[in-house]
């Protein structure tokens, strides 16, 4: 199904607008600070469970997940393209 | 038009049902094995806790239920009756509906019996406000037959359907187990939250219109494959 | 339209990665969670982009099963991987962050509920794809539709739970300290998955193609 002409800048229009509002109405101006306090410099206690693990383990995740989807995405394409061009020269070595 | 179309889907299912009782008579037990495993789980010295009779009661619903639905379609697919019914001058959402009425009477007839066997078996009083929890039943059964059926149909000629049927069920019908669960729960409490359970039973009432609605809309695309 | 966009999406994703990583290394902890705060701005946006991911596989849904366009099947496919990929992202960050916060793995309640059960719709969504043969991308569009039609629904009835999380309504009240990181990392999420989204259906385009070649070869 082919986009016509005019219209084929309306879809990418309508993810850039998409991309930028989400974050943007996700923000407000702050107000007063209820829930999410900065700590005053220096009265920062030692806590009973050490938080670096945990951090360090989530945004791991996070990179090893999107670096193991971007490489599958990316095997897959190469895949594609060489399986791709073999056949197009197939097709070329069949009709001379 | 429509409705007797409706109608007279139901009426060959039952017709044929009528003769063996196959589908009725194993879900039946089916369920009340799943009540008796559940029952063997949870009760502790002689004790099941608070809230459990509601639980088992859908949960039981729901397993009998999907194993009914895959049973009914597999017998179309058998049969090889399905292109039959595709073929007949009847609009395809009759077809569905039909197929629907049909399963929400086995469920019906599988509540008949857990209701008063889980009431016994865990001292629950199921029946104290007995209009508020057939209502709360009905609209969860519909519910969970809504979609069970529309997915049962266009799983019929799919690959490895046994085991997606419920893979795809169970997240959607989530919401109408939840609802079902606490709605039964709400009304089983001493005093009885009459309140609550009529929130629980809008929602499901709502949930089965949408259910309905969208698969009415979608029957006819997906059984064009 | 996918390939337009990719090398200034992927440039823009890069960019501002690196500008959130650095603002969100120099944003000061939070005086009662403290460090373990930080995975917060990871963990919002990981949902913002699982919701976007799943209203593109919603529409493409609707799409694929009014038109049968094929364009929309390759945006549903993408939606509904992207979606599994943030969703999984979510749901491991925010238990990581709630032991330390609040003591628990898991609390029954409601985002946390509504979330599982959305991003296991879109599980199921992939698992239909894969293993129900012909037919499957209908099937998978049917799944998709309920699964964003019941997903209100979801949220209500779990929403008379009791409920453990911070309220919505904590955004607005950031400082500026940490709403200026928590910005740029949102927008770096988006950009990610606008490219992720990009390459997936680039990569589904082509394999339509390969399978086109294919058939024109054979006759």
């Amino acid at each position: 199904m082919a986009i016509r002409r005019p219209l084929r800048g309306v879809p990418t229009a309508v993810l850039t607008a998409w991309l930028i509002a989400v974050p943007a109405l996700a923000q407000q101006p702050p107000g007063t600070a209820s829930e999410y306090v900065p700590v005053p410099e220096g009265s920062i206690q030692t806590e009973q469970l050490p938080a670096a693990p945990l951090l360090i383990a989530a945004y791991a995740f996070f990179i090893a997940v999107v670096v193991l989807y971007v490489w599958t995405l990316g095997r897959r394409l190469t895949k594609v393209e060489t399986e791709m061009r073999a056949l197009e020269q197939k097709a070329q070595t069949g009709r001379r | 038009m429509f409705l007797r179309a409706a109608l007279l889907v139901l009426r060959k299912d039952f017709a044929i049902e009528r003769k063996s009782l196959e589908i009725l008579v194993t879900t039946l037990f089916f369920a009340v094995s799943c009540v008796l495993v559940f029952s063997f789980g949870l009760v502790k010295e002689g004790k099941a806790p608070t809230d459990a009779a509601a639980a088992i009661l859908w949960i039981a619903v729901a397993f009998a239920g999907t194993l009914a639905l895959g049973r009914t379609f597999e017998r179309e697919r058998y049969g090889d009756t399905i292109r039959a019914l595709l073929m007949a001058p009847v609009p395809r959402p009759a077809l569905y509906v039909g197929k629907l009425l049909g399963v929400v009477l086995l469920l019906f007839a599988t509540e008949a019996i857990l209701v008063p066997l889980i009431a016994i078996l865990f001292a629950a009083p199921l029946l104290a406000r007995p209009l508020l929890f057939l209502a709360v039943l009905v609209s969860g059964s519909v519910g969970f037959a809504a979609v069970g059926t529309l997915f049962a149909a266009m799983l019929m000629r799919t690959r490895s359907r046994d085991v997606l049927l419920p893979i795809l069920l169970y997240p959607i019908t989530i919401p109408v187990i939840i609802c079902g669960v606490r709605g039964t729960a709400a009304l089983m409490a001493s005093p009885a939250d009459e309140a609550m359970a009529a929130v629980w039973l809008s929602i499901l009432i709502a949930l089965d219109v949408v259910f309905v609605t969208i698969a009415l809309w979608t029957f006819e695309t997906l059984m064009v494959d | 339209m996918a390939k337009s966009l990719l090398a200034p999406l992927a440039a823009a994703t890069v960019v501002l990665f690196a500008i959130a990583l650095v603002l969100i290394a120099q944003a000061p902890p939070e005086s009662t969670m403290g460090l373990v705060q930080k995975i917060f701005y990871f963990h919002l946006p990981s949902w913002l982009g699982m919701y976007s991911a799943i209203f593109t596989c919603g529409v493409a849904s609707i799409l694929v099963l009014a038109k049968g366009s094929a364009v929309a099947d390759r945006f549903a496919v993408a939606g509904a991987e992207l979606a599994v990929l943030f969703g999984a992202n979510g749901l491991v960050t925010g238990p990581l962050w709630a032991r330390k916060a609040w003591g628990v793995w898991w609390t029954w309640e409601v985002r946390l509920v509504s979330a599982l059960l959305l991003w296991l719709v879109f599980v199921a969504y992939l698992i239909v794809r894969r293993y129900a043969g012909p037919g499957s991308d209908k099937l998978a569009a049917a799944v998709a539709l309920f699964g964003t039609a019941v997903s209100p629904f979801v949220y209500i009835s779990v929403n008379f739970w009791r409920t453990m999380h911070p309220k919505t309504t904590v955004l607005p009240t950031l400082p500026t300290s940490m709403g200026v990181p928590m910005l740029f990392s949102c927008l770096a999420f988006m950009a990610l998955f606008g490219t992720l989204l990009a390459i997936r259906v680039r990569l589904a385009e082509r394999e339509t193609a390969l399978d086109a070649l294919y058939l024109a070869y054979e006759d």
